[in-house]
């Protein structure tokens, strides 16, 4: 093709856009409608993703020493756990550093507890990372067959229903957008074909001058382009004010240390581009199998 | 050169278009297709430019079968072929340079060339005046002058005509005919098939009457045959 004739499909196509004036803002308006559900959606589930994560990372499996235990055998068992597959990491903390964790983590109530810093009950503990937190539990289950294990805590019950409520959300998240995505293409492929419909008489006659069909396709699929990513424009800019603003009153105002929402940067570049991506996508899907069935012989 | 061998069509719903059509046109001849509504003239026509495929029989047009001719290649065939139709065909929305230009474009031919190609032909129908013009501020005439100047533009060795003075009024007919003389001139094969009784009887042309499918009648020099101009 050459640069002279691409240039006659980017004029074309523009100009069919103004030309089917109402059929391109019906088709844009598809695409925006659309990406503005899935584009929240998306926020909501990165959210939710982000958070997740950082819950998983923040589960530990905490190993209780035998209080019999003497410094080669504790060398041992530190070996032994080190060797479980997927195990990313283990720490030593003595008893003496768990009693000061307890108090500080007590707050106000915690200076009840010094007095045991005479005798000190707490166990000496390794606190061990699983390499994916889904295995956490399968690598807690063995090393309580550990010799000199007395006790191993990883929030036994609570984690296995944090996993599977994460496991579902995401699930559930990714079948609606999905959904949302396959409902968008139809309606835009049909407000496209009703453009085309109106047009078959040039379809007609370019094939009877003898243009190939790739020819034909070109600005049909330069229009199905610049409607998609028309139709992104608006919820991109919505969702990133929106979220601009939502993140500023978080941050300030609430701000729970437990839930942080993703920083607005580069989140929502990241995000504005994904949706220009699905918007030229859908455009460009809804032209093309549109256009497909005027083209046979 | 055309030439049609034990041509049949049948339609998908049963219809029997074409039954055994053999004929051989040569370059650079002149050659009305007549008879009754319905008989296949339309059918024959379509054939030469494979808008329509035959059920069975070769059909060769400029040394190439068309019943054999795959559907990639058929935008290559119809750039040697020009086609005038009864209703124009013309794009509302564009002005005669353009509607012209239009067949020189899709071809992905160079700007230069395409103007020149344009002027020529519009000075050759007559209509070099009005490039500025757009088809709804034309009359019937000078419309498919338009549009037969769009259908010689990249100098098809033939021409196919359904029709074309089917919608205009016995003088403005008289000036059409005239112009594809003219075409047949230079060379150019014109085929067209046609209801216009006065037309034919004056010019007295090669004439092929088909009826139910098949070729009744082909005689160099001749006539209409049939005694209404509608039949």
């Amino acid at each position: 093709m050459t640069l002279h004739t691409f240039k006659r499909h980017v004029r074309e196509s523009i100009k069919s856009l103004g030309r089917n004036g109402w059929m391109t803002f019906a088709s844009a308006s598809a695409v925006t409608v659309t990406l503005l559900l899935v584009g929240v959606f998306f926020v909501v589930m990165f959210n939710i993703n982000h958070f997740a994560q950082k819950v998983e990372n923040d589960v530990e499996i905490r190993v209780h020493i035998e209080l019999t235990a003497d410094s080669r055998q504790k060398d041992a068992l530190r070996r032994q756990i080190e060797a479980i597959p997927n195990v990313k990491e283990v720490r030593y903390s003595s008893k003496d550093e768990e009693l000061k964790r307890l108090i500080k983590s007590m707050g106000e109530e915690g200076s009840s507890f010094r007095l045991f810093e005479q005798d000190n009950p707490l166990s000496d503990v390794y606190v061990v990372k699983a390499a994916r937190p889904q295995d956490t539990v399968k690598i807690a289950k063995q090393i309580e067959t550990l010799p000199f294990v007395h006790k191993v805590n990883y929030g036994q019950g609570t984690v296995e229903k944090l996993f599977d409520a994460l496991k579902v959300a995401r699930n559930v998240g990714l079948v609606l957008i999905l959904g949302l995505l396959f409902t968008a293409m139809f309606l835009i492929s049909n407000t496209i074909k009703i453009t085309i419909f109106a047009r078959r008489r040039e379809i007609e006659i370019m094939r009877l001058v003898g243009a190939t069909n790739g020819f034909i396709r070109w600005p049909f699929f330069l229009e199905g382009l610049w409607l998609g990513m028309l139709g992104a424009l608006f919820p991109i800019a919505a969702l990133s004010i929106v979220y601009y603003n939502v993140y500023q009153v978080y941050e300030q105002w609430v701000s729970l240390p437990f839930f942080e929402l993703l920083p607005f940067s580069p989140f929502m570049w990241q995000l504005s581009g994904l949706l220009l991506v699905i918007g030229a996508g859908i455009g460009i899907w809804g032209s093309v199998m549109s256009v497909r069935k005027f083209l046979k012989v | 050169m055309i030439e049609m061998q034990d041509v049949y069509k049948t339609y998908p719903n049963g219809v029997v278009a074409l039954n055994g059509i053999n004929v051989r046109i040569k370059q650079g001849e002149f050659v009305y297709v007549v008879g009754p509504s319905g008989a296949g003239k339309s059918t024959f026509i379509k054939m030469m430019y494979r808008e329509e495929k035959p059920t069975s029989g070769t059909i060769m047009v400029n040394g190439v079968n068309l019943a054999k001719l795959k559907d990639s290649k058929v935008p290559l065939l119809r750039r040697h072929i020009g086609v005038v139709f009864q209703d124009f065909k013309l794009l509302p929305k564009l002005n005669v340079y353009e509607n012209v230009a239009f067949a020189l474009e899709v071809i992905e031919e160079s700007p230069k060339v395409i103007r020149k190609k344009v002027m020529e032909v519009l000075d050759l129908v007559g209509l070099k005046h009005k490039i500025r013009s757009y088809p709804n501020e034309l009359s019937g005439g000078e419309q498919q002058r338009v549009s037969i100047a769009r259908s010689i533009v990249n100098s098809p060795k033939i021409v196919i005509a359904d029709e074309p003075t089917g919608n205009l009024d016995p003088e403005t007919s008289w000036g059409i005919v005239e112009l594809f003389e003219k075409i047949n001139d230079r060379g150019t094969t014109i085929v067209m098939a046609t209801h216009n009784k006065e037309i034919v009887n004056a010019t007295r042309r090669r004439v092929i009457a088909i009826e139910n499918g098949k070729i009744v009648r082909d005689e160099a020099k001749g006539e209409y045959g049939y005694d209404a101009s509608y039949v």
